[in-house]
């Protein structure tokens, strides 16, 4: 256990010569963000009929985007992918199988790390930003809420980082990678819920998307936090999440077996 | 190559040159640029997707209906992917050139720094990628029943032409300043997310954010303008004049800089 504190240690000083690139990609991802939220304020100045859409209020949807915003600073995967793969194609995986040490597991710890950076470092402009939109920004009402939104964050988190890293080993079959992690980004930002909650589509589409993994990855824990999630849905959507989980991490440990013996094969 | 003295045949010359070899380039890796086409496409898809699930809920932005929006989507893809085909990748490298010294040799070349830089590399995959975003742009005006005539065509495209280049001297300008900070890829990088606001209706933006993305960076002019003289929108040809003002400033803009960034450039080894 000790080695993995070591690991998140030089995780933590590798992502730190990053600090100033992270304040520029966090603050430039939020002209998007603003240009989403005002898009969305006047569709709701033009509708004088009704105060909501599909059953947010203006608040609502604008705390949605703020909740994405968060979740994602907290959980996405951004160069995690495109260095397992270039430790594959290096050849630089190859002393991992020499070592003690489990490359998931490592892998992960250099994950949290920099999340925990990237987060620490983005905390001042989105915290201003959120400030500038306070009057938009609905916080839960029950303290059990908070609870069960940061369980579901942790997961999301996982589910995140073992599908880029089960995508990552790719790298072992193919010479190119990066437009297989662009197809599956584009799926995850409009069946996830980045571009807009899920259940403003007609329910027909949302039922469906919620058979596939994604809903979990973003719109899962952005739902409960808004209240659209509760009592018994709450506990079932956690379970599919859990379960969503485990799949992805058997998933993960297979693919692995599978490429270090494509490896060796090549290797040896 | 013939050496001729008229400079721009001289030029287009090159030009050419350097056309053939991108294509052989690109055919070397023929899945790959089959792949990355797919991935423009599903992407370009998504905005057309978002569009059509709000509109579900709204019949209005402002004063854009629904495909009046999606042909803007359509305009902002179109001249998207005419700058990527052209002049992006090449933007990108920049500071690789830099940083590895390259550049020193490209100095010593006979022919214009900045024309070798900003054109070396065509993407030819941006002109596939353009032609979805004319099927698009043409099925929009079918559902609007609107057809717009030869002379708005006309000025359409010169328009694109200038948000072209628009959208060239601004990641010209970010690509130049990689002689003083080396770390311009975060910059570059964060030019991605303009794209997406090339892409919405003017009429959903007012105050700060709207006067900053006019008259700074004219994201909210570069798409919107030629798509509303498309569509007949335009109330007066203020805009149009305002653009095209506003290209020349970013034209100089950046010149300016490029001349700044060059004297003071010292190469990565010495």
């Amino acid at each position: 256990m000790k080695k993995y504190l070591h690991v998140i240690n030089i995780g933590i000083q590798n992502t730190l010569v990053y600090r100033v690139n992270f304040v520029f990609r966090s603050m430039f991802a939020l002209i998007p963000l603003f240009a989403t939220i005002s898009l969305w304020r006047a569709i709701f100045a033009g509708k004088t009929d009704a105060p909501t859409i599909a059953g947010y209020t203006l608040a609502q949807m604008i705390s949605y985007y703020l909740i994405v915003t968060i979740v994602d600073a907290l959980t996405a995967v951004t160069e995690d992918d495109w260095q397992i793969a270039a430790d594959i194609k290096d050849g630089r995986i190859s002393q991992f199988l020499l070592k003690p040490i489990d490359y998931l597991t490592y892998r992960f710890c250099l994950f949290g790390a920099g999340r925990f950076i990237y987060t620490a470092v983005a905390a001042i402009p989105v915290a201003l930003f959120i400030l500038y939109l306070r009057k938009y920004f609905v916080a839960p009402a029950d303290p059990a809420t908070w609870g069960w939104f940061a369980l579901s964050i942790v997961m999301t988190a996982a589910l995140q980082f073992l599908i880029s890293y089960s995508l990552a080993l790719l790298a072992f079959w193919l010479v190119e990678i990066s437009t297989v992690i662009f197809i599956v980004f584009a799926f995850e930002a409009i069946a996830g819920g980045h571009l807009f909650p899920l259940d403003i589509l007609p329910p027909a589409i949302a039922n469906v998307l919620a058979f596939t993994p994604f809903p979990y990855q973003m719109f899962f824990p952005v739902s409960i936090y808004v209240g659209k999630v509760t009592g018994d849905a709450l506990y079932r959507g956690l379970i599919i999440q859990a379960a969503w989980v485990v799949i992805a991490y058997l998933g993960a440990r297979w693919v692995w077996n599978r490429g270090i013996r494509k490896y060796s094969a090549v290797g040896g | 190559m013939n050496l001729s003295l008229n400079p721009l045949r001289r030029y287009l010359g090159l030009y050419g040159a350097l056309w053939k070899n991108s294509v052989v380039r690109e055919m070397g890796f023929k899945s790959n640029f089959l792949l990355w086409i797919v991935v423009e496409l599903l992407w370009f898809s998504l905005h057309v997707a978002f569009i059509a699930v709000i509109y579900m809920h709204t019949k209005q932005i402002g004063d854009w209906s629904k495909w009046q929006v999606i042909l803007l989507i359509g305009a902002a893809h179109f001249i998207q992917q005419i700058f990527q085909a052209l002049f992006l990748s090449n933007c990108i490298q920049i500071s690789e050139h830099v940083r590895t010294g390259k550049l020193d040799f490209m100095l010593l070349l006979p022919v214009n720094t900045r024309f070798l830089v900003s054109l070396r590399v065509v993407d030819l995959g941006g002109f596939i990628n353009a032609t979805s975003a004319i099927v698009l742009m043409i099925y929009s005006l079918k559902q609007l029943h609107y057809t717009p005539s030869l002379a708005q065509i006309g000025g359409f495209l010169g328009l694109v032409v200038v948000g072209v280049l628009v959208h060239y001297s601004l990641m010209f300008t970010l690509a130049a300043t990689s002689f003083f900070t080396v770390r311009a890829q975060g910059i570059i990088w964060g030019y991605w997310s303009l794209f997406n606001i090339a892409r919405m209706p003017d009429a959903a933006f007012r105050g700060f954010f709207k006067s900053f993305f006019t008259f700074a960076l004219p994201m909210l002019l570069v798409v919107n303008v030629p798509a509303k003289l498309l569509l007949n929108k335009l109330t007066s040809p203020g805009d149009i004049l305002l653009l095209l003002a506003l290209a020349v400033a970013c034209a100089f803009g950046s010149e300016a800089l490029w001349r700044f960034s060059l004297k003071r450039y010292t190469s990565a080894s010495s």
